[in-house]
């Protein structure tokens, strides 16, 4: 401990880290991690925004009202100021803001914002962590046959990873989920909507990780590990599974993490469009974050922009803060 | 893509211009190939998936009459318009009308449409090309401007914090870097709006663009918004990049060598560290503006500018398949043609590409 404690020195980290013997990187990689303020800060967001999302119906009966309940009354909507809320709080006017309304309501309908953005993380966590996944499998599997096998193989995932680079990306997504119909696959509704998406996203995200493990693949490919491997007899796929995966653990986990912030931005641009989850009136109410600031974007009420678009903000930026402390952290040459 | 080993050419520079030139000319066949699957796979999008889910060539071409028209007018226009031919016929025709044209009979006698035709939009019966290029300016201007403002900021601040790395000036704008790309750009936008325009009435409100031609002021004065809220989010972005490129390089030994021949702090700096860590950044500069190009649809439906990506989104909600199509492929060739140009600078400009 007393060399793992004098990391500032900058060439400090390579040496002591060998000379201890029986640490494996993941216990390493916790000791810097644990260090880092920012990242921990992220990581408990992260952990706090998925309790939230798992137990939204809870909160949402100790705090709120029930996402799809509707409060018109006119002692909360003032009917004279066209349907917007009654009550000042801060810089939010008209926002309706109490104790019984953590957020305020929304306007003209009276829905209560609050238990809105909690339920909005259901979505906006579902489908981020799922197209994530959908781009590890897809994105690891091509990167390591193309980084090990070479030759024809590479040629074509590369040019493959390269179309995908070209497309439109948004405008692509946007248009793919235009154009389905409302029952496929024996889905239907926002149920078929979340397949949908998921997949989508998914899909059209597996060249960053792909890039990132042929890369990784190709190097490991020389190394002496693999060498003695095959003059062992190993053959390929036994090589890939056993030897090469471990290794390519770490940074498929590291750019998976910054994979989740990307996504969620882009489930809730697409919800933003209007092509995203729709909202429901009934049963599991379906909410977004994108989908409520484009609502927002109609009335000009500030508070009702404000919560939908900080809670996108803080949940990108808390995976943004714990990725980003995770590479560090994995990085065998990080200097800190 | 330049290949990553090779041999630099010893046999002079006649032979290696001509390296070049097979060099460019194989980078245009792949992003013409490029955009030959970009076209199938669009094509396959808008025409083959519909027909899964039970759409008809009758169904396509009431798209074009509208609900009233009886069964036997449809089958008549589906015919007209090639509905029923097999798909690899509609897309053949489809792609040679993109390059020398079609002519279409309606019955009311033939309409020819010229040399790049995208066909008509169900909804309007208005050229596809007409339309885009008709958009394209407001999408230009956004564009111009909002790069010009993140590529300057973005650098400036990287560089700055590469060169105090640790300070107080580095954290903080790291911070802020790290807090920028986590802004949504609509979010920033519609806050933007409400307080600059709306409360306190600084700047034009949503949904105004002045033609440059009319008016240069007016025209900055209604993008002024657009383009800093498009280049926020991009100059975060760069911050980063440009700071870790610029840490990069200048640990590298060219840097100690320049500082070792006495070399003032200055011209090490701007000269060899910031030329190296450069390279990497136009690289992504030129695909944004690309990407851009074909329509920054999030910007554009905040501020309700009438660009490509406006366009797009309408054309989608209102599922008109000729007019996204064209979007479709109109931004996939700023993509594709931007990767091209930035393959070719790169190979000129920077002398360790290796071309073979």
């Amino acid at each position: 401990m007393a060399t793992r404690t004098d990391t500032s020195a900058p060439e400090g980290t390579k040496a002591p880290a060998k000379a201890i013997e029986g640490r494996s990187l993941g216990r390493i990689a916790w000791t810097r991690l644990k260090r880092d303020k920012a990242a921990m800060a992220g990581g408990m967001v992260v952990i706090g925004l998925i309790l939230m999302a798992v137990f939204a119906p809870l909160i949402v009966s100790w705090l709120g009202h029930p996402p799809n309940e509707f409060h018109q009354d006119n002692s909360l909507l003032a009917a004279e100021l066209g349907g917007l809320p009654r009550g000042d709080f801060l810089f939010f006017e008209n926002s309706g803001i109490s104790g019984d309304f953590l957020f305020g309501l929304e306007p003209q309908n009276g829905r209560d914002l609050f238990s809105e953005i909690v339920y909005g993380a259901r979505v906006s966590l579902l489908i981020a962590f799922l197209a994530t996944l959908v781009s590890v499998v897809i994105g690891s599997a091509l990167g390591v046959i193309a980084g090990f096998f070479g030759g024809m193989a590479d040629t074509v995932i590369s040019f493959l990873m390269n179309v995908f680079l070209a497309f439109p990306l948004l405008l692509f997504a946007i248009a793919l989920v235009g154009v389905l119909p409302d029952t496929a696959f024996g889905l239907s509704g926002n149920s078929l909507r979340i397949a949908l998406l998921i997949f989508i996203i998914g899909f059209f995200n597996w060249p960053y990780i792909a890039r990132i493990v042929r890369g990784q693949t190709l190097s490991l490919r020389e190394r002496e590990f693999v060498d003695a491997a095959r003059s062992l007899g190993a053959r390929g796929p036994y090589i890939i599974v056993k030897e090469m995966l471990p290794n390519l653990v770490a940074p498929i986990l590291v750019y998976a993490t910054l994979l989740i912030p990307t996504n969620i931005l882009f489930e809730a641009a697409l919800s933003f469009l209007g092509v995203g989850v729709q909202r429901q009136v009934v049963g599991e109410p379906g909410v977004t974050w994108g989908g409520l600031l484009s609502d927002a974007a109609r009335n000009s009420v500030v508070h009702f922009m404000f919560f939908p678009g900080m809670a996108i903000f803080i949940t990108v930026l808390a995976f943004n803060l714990f990725g980003d402390g995770l590479r560090d952290a994995l990085d065998p040459k990080s200097k800190r | 893509m330049a290949g990553p080993a090779g041999l630099v050419c010893p046999a002079g520079p006649a032979a290696q211009a001509e390296i070049v030139v097979t060099f460019f000319i194989r980078r245009t066949i792949g992003a013409a190939l490029m955009l030959l699957v970009v076209s199938i796979a669009t094509f396959l999008i808008f025409f083959g998936l519909p027909r899964l889910a039970g759409a008809t060539p009758e169904t396509f071409a009431a798209r074009y009459l509208g609900r009233t028209a009886d069964e036997h007018t449809q089958q008549l226009f589906a015919e007209k318009l090639g509905f029923y031919d097999p798909l690899w016929q509609q897309y053949w025709n489809w792609i040679k009308a993109i390059f020398v044209g079609t002519d279409y009979d309606y019955g009311t006698g033939i309409e020819h449409c010229a040399a790049p035709c995208f066909g008509y939009s169900f909804r309007t019966n208005h050229a596809v090309w007409d339309d885009l290029l008709d958009r394209l300016p407001v999408t230009v201007s956004l564009t111009l401007g909002a790069s010009i403002l993140w590529l300057v900021t973005g650098v400036a601040v990287g560089v700055l914090s590469a060169l105090r790395k640790g300070s107080f000036f580095d954290r903080a704008a790291m911070t802020g870097a790290l807090a920028g790309v986590s802004l949504p750009p609509y979010f920033t936008g519609l806050m933007f709006l409400y307080f600059f325009s709306y409360q306190f009435d600084l700047t034009a409100p949503g949904g105004t663009y002045v033609d440059f031609s009319d008016s240069p002021g007016e025209w900055a004065y209604s993008l002024i918004l657009p383009w800093i809220t498009l280049a926020m989010l991009n100059a975060a972005a760069y911050a980063r990049f440009t700071r870790a490129g610029m840490l990069d390089t200048m640990g590298e030994d060219f840097i100690r060598t320049a500082r070792a021949k006495g070399l003032h702090e200055r011209v090490v700096v701007t000269k060899h560290g910031l030329r190296a860590a450069l390279t990497p950044i136009i690289t992504i500069f030129g695909l944004d503006v690309g990407l851009l190009l074909g329509g920054a649809i999030l910007t554009e439906s905040t501020f309700g500018l009438k660009g490509l990506g406006y366009l797009a989104i309408d054309a989608i909600n209102k599922q008109d398949f000729p007019q996204i199509m064209g979007v479709t492929m109109f931004a996939a060739f700023f993509v594709v043609v931007a990767n091209l140009i930035v393959d070719m600078l790169y190979a000129v400009v920077d002398p360790r590409v290796r071309l073979s």
